[in-house]
């Protein structure tokens, strides 16, 4: 290749590629003004590695949700609005469910149920943790999934079968509605005070060593990780391996003609829901756990994120949705080091906003349906 | 008179634009000063209650007729509207707060300008940052938009929470190349998490000193100080006063916005919401317009928020969440996306029966009925039904009206999207001419435009 | 503000030669029912296109487009030349290629390689709008109505140059006054197009009423007023019964004799056969042959191609 033509070929790139190369310049200026840090002593390792790690998790939680997000955006076509607040419902429903165990007999059904509603009980004096009552956590997952299942399959049935061929336009009006009627609901029942959830106080934790330092991992850390992965681990088996799964990537590409070859779309449709909500559920419990208080505004204060993270990824993939959750829980959490700590979401949000107008099918290149 | 005929008179009736809203308002205003007798307000509680009501009318719809034109017309999905108000606010307050000295911790002030500069500048900047928005945004598809316009307005609000833009010393002299500057203005900024007290000049009062009205609305309030209300009857008066400034707002918006939307500039924009393609291949810029629509609406956007939060005495942060965004949504989905009367009857509608409307039905009920003390949480509502008492429950229920409204307002809007998207008016043609398009030289030609005193019913 | 193309001239159509098309089943076109002349739509010059008969001007001309899809090319070496004043039809079976050489010509799609010059100037990759102001309308294959709009606003949008689409001349008043009087000249130019294909009768119905005929008639009738040169319809008689389809050929011919310039792209074979001067056939993204139909129909490629002349 002659160096005219070298010379064509770059002078190309950059005018159809502007994303590439805006990309690129920013990631080298953030790679020097952290080395430089870095050398400086400025940033500590310590203090970084604590900061991905805990982006990591963050991004664990966010791509969770965002499996959730990314199937009902595929298969059903539209964006749900009010998907932060089936985060939050799995959250209170778990979140009840552990205080019950781990509180009875010595207080009363009423205050547990509604998870210390009014200061009536505190998660931390029940010491919900994953190491001081592990059942009650094991079992509060598993309810907070199960719960929200049940709470989309009944939304769904009600609110969006007797629309379902409508716009993605009209379903994404109807799913705000829907938010609304969830958010202030659980408010209602729950009270609108945000309470600590765990023994924060006793869970144990590991200073890990990080060259010039340390940072922390507890034990709620670790369990969040372990149920991501291990949640991760059975959609990408219920995809590869199952028939149902095969029948589910067949819609997310194209609905018509997996009705005409006779997928019954309204059972992908009812295992889209199960899937997504289940895995809604135990994140929005994880969640909790992890970061120790609860509030009505929780999923809802998250949801952007996890959008930022399904377009990141792509809609549709799976994959993607994960990948994407954990870029979007990493720039959420490390930017600090470059920008103003008010200012990490910000950065999160211009992320996705950069992709949305460059690479709107995302960055794994999911489908876009709708 | 057969029924059909009185039907069809009746209908008819509705016909006029007019007449449609002087009897929805007329319905609401009734309902609100009969729960004002109930409840025994004097003189100055209906006036207070009327001011109230009025308020929300006002803006309300104001804005449900600035979104009106981004999506009724333009089919522009922006759920960024919060974000435009609080530039506008923000703006306001910037340019015309009193400068204040260094010093004080959470005090910031502003350059100080009178009004007249001010609201202009807030109404422009918010309009710069609706450019700045849709500029790239344009070519997304509706959906995209929504998010990138939520995330927008969620950025302006950690702008204004943050620390780094909270305070900025102005120095005290600045060297333009040409000319240099002494401003007054010593500390400015956007006050961060504490938000910004808006201590500049009243807009009524600056609104009717430059009227030259001001003397006398003082002697009309020392008037009715002697007569009706003893007790310093300003506020409530200015509260009066303020609520028509405000419905003059919306008129003024309302001759706009139906201007705009019955030209061809508003044809366009149909046009483009309907099937951009086609508008292009008979060749239109739609860009152009796309972008014109968005800016206007977004700068109209910036004027509801100044008139919204100059009632009040300051903003914070936690006043620009989303909330707002969606509830002017569901103004609109009642109304009629695409009919300005319609909008301007769902900001009315919702103002009056879904916003306000809880509270006075929960002090209608409690003006009626003598009620105990309601129960503090949820749990002890329930604890009634053990015994087949429901009362802990209808009492903890009044008590929390004001959450379950949302959630009243999350059906109405599920509700609506089921059985009538269109909502009140949708339906209507609001032709998009400024001409009457009946056939020229033939029996209904007028020449006027059809629409401007009343639609078609379809 | 309006910059339309020069008109093309009545006195140029060529179609008055050797082998003049029938119209169908042999009926002359006496047009419509009213006696308008479309002319006066289209701005006179009597400077342009005063070539000889041998030098016949071609208002559209295609050199080496080219387009891929992701592998797959869509549109390989397509050239051709569409005569003034001509009916040239494009046929091709489903996937030769002729939607996204309309695409391409149109400004939808940007080609990969080749030009596509309109009335002398380049108009390769430009937006389509751009190109819809240069004189080139075209129609859609469903016919795209905009539903939520009266027959009368569809109409009313389509005229180029108008000044009231500009927000602040609608707005300001005095402005207003003239965007007013543009709007009653245009008005009756719009209902004497709604009368040339006699749809004056839906003038106010909403365009999503229509049926299916009629809109392919209020299709056509919006892309004439924008005042073009040249019309690219996109299979306007899919779909269409018989009698419609008859009444739609005696309008394009009556045009066609006014000084418009059509470019078909079709599936029915006879319509074309019987119907254009000219016909371009398209296989698998290339052109097959180009001809008249006499011509075509000898052509042993073609009969290959298509195996009995049946698409």
């Amino acid at each position: 290749m002659s160096i005219s033509e070298t010379y064509v070929r770059y002078r190309q790139t950059l005018s159809e590629e502007p994303l590439a190369i805006g990309v690129i310049l920013v990631a080298l200026w953030m790679a020097w003004s952290l080395a430089s840090g870095l050398a400086t002593g400025g940033i500590e390792i310590s203090s970084l590695a604590s900061l991905v790690w805990d982006g990591l998790l963050r991004g664990l939680i966010i791509g969770l949700a965002g499996i959730g997000l990314s199937m009902t955006y595929s298969i059903l076509n539209f964006a749900n609005f009010a998907h932060g607040d089936y985060l939050t419902s799995g959250a209170f429903a778990g979140m009840a469910t552990s205080y019950l165990i781990a509180g009875i007999g010595e207080n009363s059904v009423g205050a547990l149920l509604l998870v210390g509603a009014g200061g009536s009980v505190f998660g931390g004096a029940l010491g919900i943790g994953v190491t001081t009552s592990p059942l009650a956590v094991v079992l509060g997952a598993l309810i907070a999934g199960v719960a929200t299942i049940a709470l989309a399959l009944l939304i769904d049935r009600f609110v969006y079968r007797p629309i379902r061929d409508e716009s993605g336009i009209a379903l994404l009006i109807t799913s705000i509605g829907v938010a609304f009627a969830l958010r202030y609901l659980i408010q209602f029942v729950f009270g609108a005070g945000v309470r600590g959830t765990t023994a924060a106080g006793s869970v144990p934790r590991v200073n890990v060593p990080a060259i010039d330092g340390t940072f922390r991992v507890t034990a709620h850390d670790i369990s969040l990780v372990v149920v991501a992965a291990g949640l991760m681990l059975g959609v990408h088996l219920l995809l590869q391996r199952t028939k149902l799964g095969k029948a589910m990537r067949a819609m997310s590409d194209n609905e018509d003609l997996a009705r005409i070859t006779g997928i019954p779309t309204e059972q992908v449709i009812r295992t889209t829901w199960i899937v997504g909500a289940g895995l809604t559920g135990v994140a929005g419990y994880m969640f909790i756990l992890w970061k120790g208080t609860l509030g009505f505004n929780d999923g809802w204060l998250l949801l952007l994120l996890v959008f930022a993270a399904v377009i990141l990824g792509g809609i549709g993939s799976i994959y993607g949705a994960i990948g994407g959750g954990i870029v979007i829980g990493l720039t959420a959490s490390v930017s600090v080091i470059w920008i103003p700590s008010e200012f990490g979401r910000a950065a999160a949000f211009l992320v996705m906003i950069v992709i949305l107008l460059f690479k709107p099918e995302g960055i794994f290149s999911g489908r876009t349906t709708a | 008179m057969s029924v059909s005929d009185l039907r069809g008179r009746f209908e008819g009736l509705f016909e006029r634009d007019i007449t449609l809203v002087l009897a929805v308002l007329g319905v609401i205003y009734l309902a609100y000063i009969l729960s004002g007798v109930v409840f025994g307000y004097g003189l100055r509680g209906q006036l207070n209650s009327v001011a109230n009501l009025t308020f929300y009318i006002g803006v309300f719809g104001m804005l449900a007729l600035a979104l009106n034109l981004h999506w009724g017309y333009t089919g522009l999905f922006n759920i960024g509207i919060i974000g435009f108000m609080g530039i506008g606010v923000y703006v306001t307050a910037l340019v015309s707060k009193p400068p204040v000295a260094e010093g004080g911790a959470a005090q910031v002030g502003g350059f100080g300008l009178p009004l007249f500069i001010g609201i202009p500048a807030g109404v422009l900047v918010a309009g710069l940052f609706g450019l700045l928005v849709a500029l790239p945004a344009l070519r997304l598809r509706a959906d995209y938009l929504a998010i990138v316009t939520v995330a927008f307005s969620e950025i302006i609000r950690f702008t204004m929470m943050s620390r780094t833009f909270q305070t900025y010393t102005v120095p005290d002299t600045i060297d333009l190349w040409l000319f240099t500057v002494d401003p007054t203005a010593d500390t400015v900024g956007l006050g961060g998490g504490g938000g910004l007290i808006l201590n500049y000049t009243d807009p009524l009062e600056a609104l009717l000193r430059g009227l030259f009205l001001w003397e006398p609305y003082l002697a009309f309030i020392a008037f009715v100080q002697r007569n009706f209300i003893p007790n310093n009857p300003k506020p409530v008066i200015d509260g009066v006063a303020y609520g028509i400034v405000l419905l003059v707002g919306v008129g003024l918006f309302y001759l706009l916005l139906t201007r705009t939307g019955q030209s061809p500039f508003g044809r366009v924009l149909k046009a483009i919401r309907e099937d951009e393609d086609v508008a292009n291949a008979l060749g239109k810029d739609t860009d152009r317009f796309k972008l014109t629509a968005f800016v206007l609406g977004a700068a109209l956007m910036g004027l509801g928020g100044i008139l919204w939060y100059s009632g009040r005495g300051s903003v914070t942060p936690p006043s620009f969440r989303p909330n707002i965004t969606f509830f002017v949504w569901i103004a609109l989905i009642i109304g009629g996306a695409g009919s300005n009367t319609g909008s301007f009857l769902g900001g009315a509608i919702f103002a009056g029966v879904l916003y306000q409307g809880p509270r006075y039905f929960k002090n209608l009920v409690e003006a009626a009925f003598e009620l105990g003390s309601a129960p503090r949480n949820f749990g002890e509502a329930m604890a009634g039904f053990a015994s087949l008492d429901p009362m802990p429950f209808v009492l903890y229920t009044l008590d929390s009206i004001s959450q379950l409204r949302l959630v009243i307002m999350g059906v109405v809007l599920i509700w609506l999207m089921h059985n009538r998207p269109e909502g009140l008016l949708g339906h209507r043609k609001e032709t998009a001419s400024t001409v009457d398009l009946a056939r020229p030289g033939s029996a209904e030609s007028s020449g006027k435009p059809s629409a401007a005193d009343g639609g078609e019913e379809r | 503000m309006s910059e339309t193309n020069e008109s093309t001239p009545a006195t140029e159509t060529a179609a008055t030669d050797e082998e003049s098309p029938p119209a169908t089943d042999g009926d002359q076109p006496t047009g419509s029912s009213t006696e308008t002349d479309l002319t006066k739509l289209v701005k006179d010059d009597p400077e342009a296109h005063t070539g000889d008969e041998t030098d016949r001007y071609a208002p559209l001309e295609v050199e080496g487009l080219r387009k891929e899809f992701g592998g797959i090319t869509a549109v390989d070496d397509v050239s051709f030349d569409v005569e003034e004043g001509t009916l040239t039809g494009l046929i091709g079976p489903n996937g030769a290629g002729k939607s996204t050489t309309f695409n391409l010509i149109t400004g939808m799609l940007e080609p990969d390689e080749g030009t596509v010059r309109f009335n002398g100037e380049d108009i390769t990759g430009l937006e389509p709008y751009e190109i819809a102001n240069q004189g080139l309308a075209r129609t859609f294959q469903i016919a795209r109505e905009l539903e939520e709009m009266t027959v009368l606003e569809n109409m009313m949008l389509a005229p180029k140059g108008q000044i009231g689409e500009s927000l602040w001349r609608s707005v300001m008043p005095f402005t207003r006054e003239a965007v007013r009087d543009q709007e009653t000249e245009q008005l009756e130019r719009v209902w004497e197009v709604l009368d040339f294909f006699e749809i004056d009768h839906l003038a106010d119905e909403y365009a999503g009423n229509l049926s299916g005929g009629q809109r392919k008639l209020l299709e056509m009738a919006r892309a004439l007023l924008t005042d073009p040169d040249m019309l690219l319809l996109d299979e306007p008689f899919a779909g269409v019964n018989p009698s419609l389809e008859k009444r739609l050929l005696e309008h394009i011919h009556e045009l066609r004799e006014q000084g418009y310039t059509f470019l078909i792209v079709e599936h029915d074979m006879d319509l074309i056969m019987n119907n254009c001067e000219r016909v371009i056939v398209m296989h698998q993204g290339r052109i097959l042959k180009d001809g008249t139909p006499a011509e075509i129909k000898e052509s042993e490629e073609v009969i290959e191609a298509y195996l009995g002349g049946e698409v």
